[in-house]
């Protein structure tokens, strides 16, 4: 049997709107991911130290305070100093079509807004890691 | 009604007996179509004389008169309109400024400032933790010298202002009261309202400092400093809105919100204040979501619970002190990012629901907030919409025109039996204190959020523009408000000089004298006020407040 798909849902910074974050936490653990929830108030160490302990296949970063063009690309690059080379980074929030283009020049993946369902991102990270694992993304760790 | 028209599985949300498991909420096929309200109340297609109480005359009271359920007062908006207070705060003092200026000449009347999360959170703009967050949700606020420019030109004394800050609250306060003085106002004359309500806090807005037991007596200095200082200042807003934002019920808003009004009454209870020496200026603040009758029902029962927890439990006098005041906001959390000029008409109908509802001062959401901070254009159209309630509806004339509907009275009942089972629940455990530090409510408002999301996902629940009737045009452009990326090294720089330039003498010895006070139980309210006009920075009061109290984390439960 494949092992189970283990993802880490963190709050950056300071945002303390945790809605999203728990209710696509909720419909991950009854998609049957293993579901890692930081907590609020995370820095970008803590959360990338989670992933790498816990050894997670997807990081899922919640943001609805503006910071994301701070946070994201700070988790991204200490993902890539740890060695997280085949780990998705993803997340949502408030983030403008704008800003979610220049995070996925960089590498990090689909970001959702308002609206999405959690279905969606079940489903976008259920294709992203069956890819990865059978080697088609082309990702080294 | 698109909210009333559902079809989840027998069970009642927003009762504390329902069964909450994700596993109920999901695996049940669709039942038969059933009318309820958003908060799970069952709804009949027709109220008649066999449902009106036998006592509702004794349960209604007059306008103006105990238990309130209609109306605070006698003529309602006759004798005085809502106050318009439009939330405002982005980027720099300065920016701020401008936005309170031109909302004051586009006839809001009462201010209201929206602060960054650093502030939020007591950390100075040049801290590690405010990185990227400089201006970004409100304004930017470290030093009494960014107070000063926030309210640069506007009389304290004639504008009402409310500020929305809560752990640092303290010294917010005290930055208001030393720029008043520095317009030559004392503490006595200057009216608006702090937040400040920590409990609410904990259980949904999520913004901190140290743990429960410590704020809340923070909360208390304050709110017996105001009642012996500020008799023209609402010391706290206990909060209902960040509850139901979360995803509470409107039942559950009710519950929590009126339990944390409980709860802080008990605490100046126990430091011997006396009740009508400090009820009188607690105020409240509610959300006011879609589902029209049930947010009037919610404002309705608000209030007559209230007055007969502070009549009845408290033993309070004064009949003021049985009166809950409020503000009101429309619901942040039922806009959508999907064709966003449908928000114009949802905000419209829930300003009215407020309206209907008997409210204090309300605010209206910008179409806009799904996607950022509003802009200039989106916030008049907010307040435009207000005007439109007041001036051109007629709906102010006659007071609680709902009063006596059948319908609307059995609605109201049952939003206060519900409100009550929690409330009693909450007093099982030992109050609402405990029940936080326990995750009660926490866990209870996360468990709505989640199956009220699945009901919109399964298309039980109608989100227009979102899960029906949507169209491939959802990207219609908007003009969305952009903060100066600059802000963030600009304001640091300030903070740093008013560091460097301040008499460092005077800044150690107000300082000291805080630390002290905060290890003993004298009320911190006097000593802030010293550090703050000794130019003692946000940031460094929360730092002390860390040293004396801990720092709080939350479980991560999901």
């Amino acid at each position: 049997m494949a092992r189970k798909i283990r993802v880490v849902v963190g709050k950056g910074g300071l945002d303390g709107h945790d809605r999203g974050a728990k209710v696509v936490a909720s419909a991950m653990r009854d998609a049957g991911f293993e579901v890692i929830y930081t907590g609020l108030h995370q820095t970008p160490e803590m959360v990338v130290q989670a992933a790498v302990q816990e050894d997670v296949d997807v990081v899922a970063l919640s943001i609805l305070s503006g910071a994301h063009m701070t946070l994201f690309p700070r988790v991204w690059q200490l993902m890539r100093d740890r060695g997280l080379n085949d780990v998705l980074l993803t997340g949502g929030g408030i983030i403008s079509k704008e800003d979610m283009e220049a995070l996925r020049k960089l590498g990090v993946g689909d970001l959702f807004g308002p609206g999405t369902t959690t279905g969606a991102i079940v489903d976008y990270v259920r294709a992203w890691v069956a890819a990865n694992r059978a080697g088609k993304l082309g990702l080294a760790s | 009604m698109a909210n009333g028209r559902t079809q989840s599985p027998p069970e009642t949300p927003g009762s504390p007996g329902a069964a909450h498991t994700t596993a109920g909420a999901k695996g049940a096929a669709p039942a038969e179509p059933r009318f309820e309200t958003m908060s799970g109340i069952p709804l009949k297609a027709v109220y008649t004389e066999a449902d009106r109480r036998p006592d509702l005359q004794e349960r209604l009271g007059e306008p103006g008169a105990f238990p309130y359920t209609r109306a605070l007062f006698p003529e309602g908006y006759r004798t005085r309109l809502w106050t318009m207070r439009q939330f405002a705060g982005f980027g720099s003092a300065e920016d701020t400024n401008q936005r309170f200026h031109y909302l004051l000449g586009q006839g809001v009347t009462g201010l209201s400032t929206a602060f960054d999360m650093p502030t939020l959170m007591g950390y100075d703009a040049d801290h590690p933790m405010s990185l990227g967050e400089v201006g970004r949700e409100g304004v930017a606020v470290s030093t009494l010298e960014d107070m000063e420019t926030l309210f640069r030109g506007i009389p304290l004394d004639k504008v009402t202002t409310s500020m929305t800050i809560n752990a640092p609250a303290i010294v917010l306060l005290a930055m208001y009261i030393a720029v008043g003085e520095k317009q030559g106002l004392k503490a006595s004359q200057l009216g608006g309202t702090i937040q400040a309500d920590m409990l609410k806090e904990f259980i949904a807005q999520k913004e901190w400092i140290c743990p429960p037991r410590p704020h809340v007596k923070i909360c208390v200095d304050m709110i017996e400093w105001c009642a012996a200082n500020m008799p023209k200042w609402n010391s706290i807003s206990i909060s209902g809105y960040h509850i139901r934002e979360a995803g509470a019920t409107a039942a559950q808003e009710l519950a929590f919100t009126l339990a944390d009004g409980i709860g802080y009454v008990e605490e100046c209870v126990k430091r011997g204040m006396d009740v009508d020496d400090f009820a009188p200026r607690l105020s409240f603040f509610w959300d006011v979501h879609n589902d029209f009758f049930e947010e009037i029902a919610k404002f309705r029962a608000a209030r007559r619970i209230w007055a007969t927890v502070m009549r009845d439990r408290f033993g309070a006098k004064n009949p003021r002190s049985c009166m809950l005041r409020t503000h009101a906001q429309t619901a942040g959390v039922s806009l959508t990012a999907q064709q966003p000029l449908n928000n114009v008409a949802r905000v419209a109908l829930q300003a009215l629901a407020a309206v209907l509802g008997g409210t204090q001062s309300l605010h209206t959401n910008s179409m806009d907030e799904t996607l950022a901070l509003p802009t200039e254009e989106a916030v008049t159209v907010a307040l435009r919409t207000q005007q439109i309630v007041a001036y051109e509806t007629g709906v102010a004339n006659t007071v609680d025109p709902f009063g006596g509907s059948y319908f609307m009275e059995a609605l109201t009942d049952t939003m206060e039996a519900e409100a009550l089972t929690y409330i009693k629940r909450i007093d099982e455990m030992g109050g609402i204190i405990t029940a936080v530090e326990r995750g009660y409510p926490q866990k209870e408002i996360a468990d709505s959020a989640y199956r009220f999301q699945l009901q919109v996902e399964r298309g039980e629940r109608i989100v227009v523009g979102v899960n029906k009737f949507a169209s491939d045009e959802d990207d219609l452009p908007i003009p969305v408000l952009k903060i100066d990326p600059d802000i963030e090294r600009r304001q640091s720089e300030r903070v740093q000089s008013v560091k460097a330039t301040r008499d460092a003498a005077r800044h150690a010895a107000a300082m000291k004298a805080l630390r002290d006070a905060c290890m003993s139980d004298k009320n911190l309210v006097p000593f802030v006020l010293d550090a703050v006009k000794a130019h003692a920075t946000l940031g460094e009061i929360s730092d002390l407040f860390r040293e004396a109290y801990g720092v709080y984390r939350e479980p991560a439960v999901f």
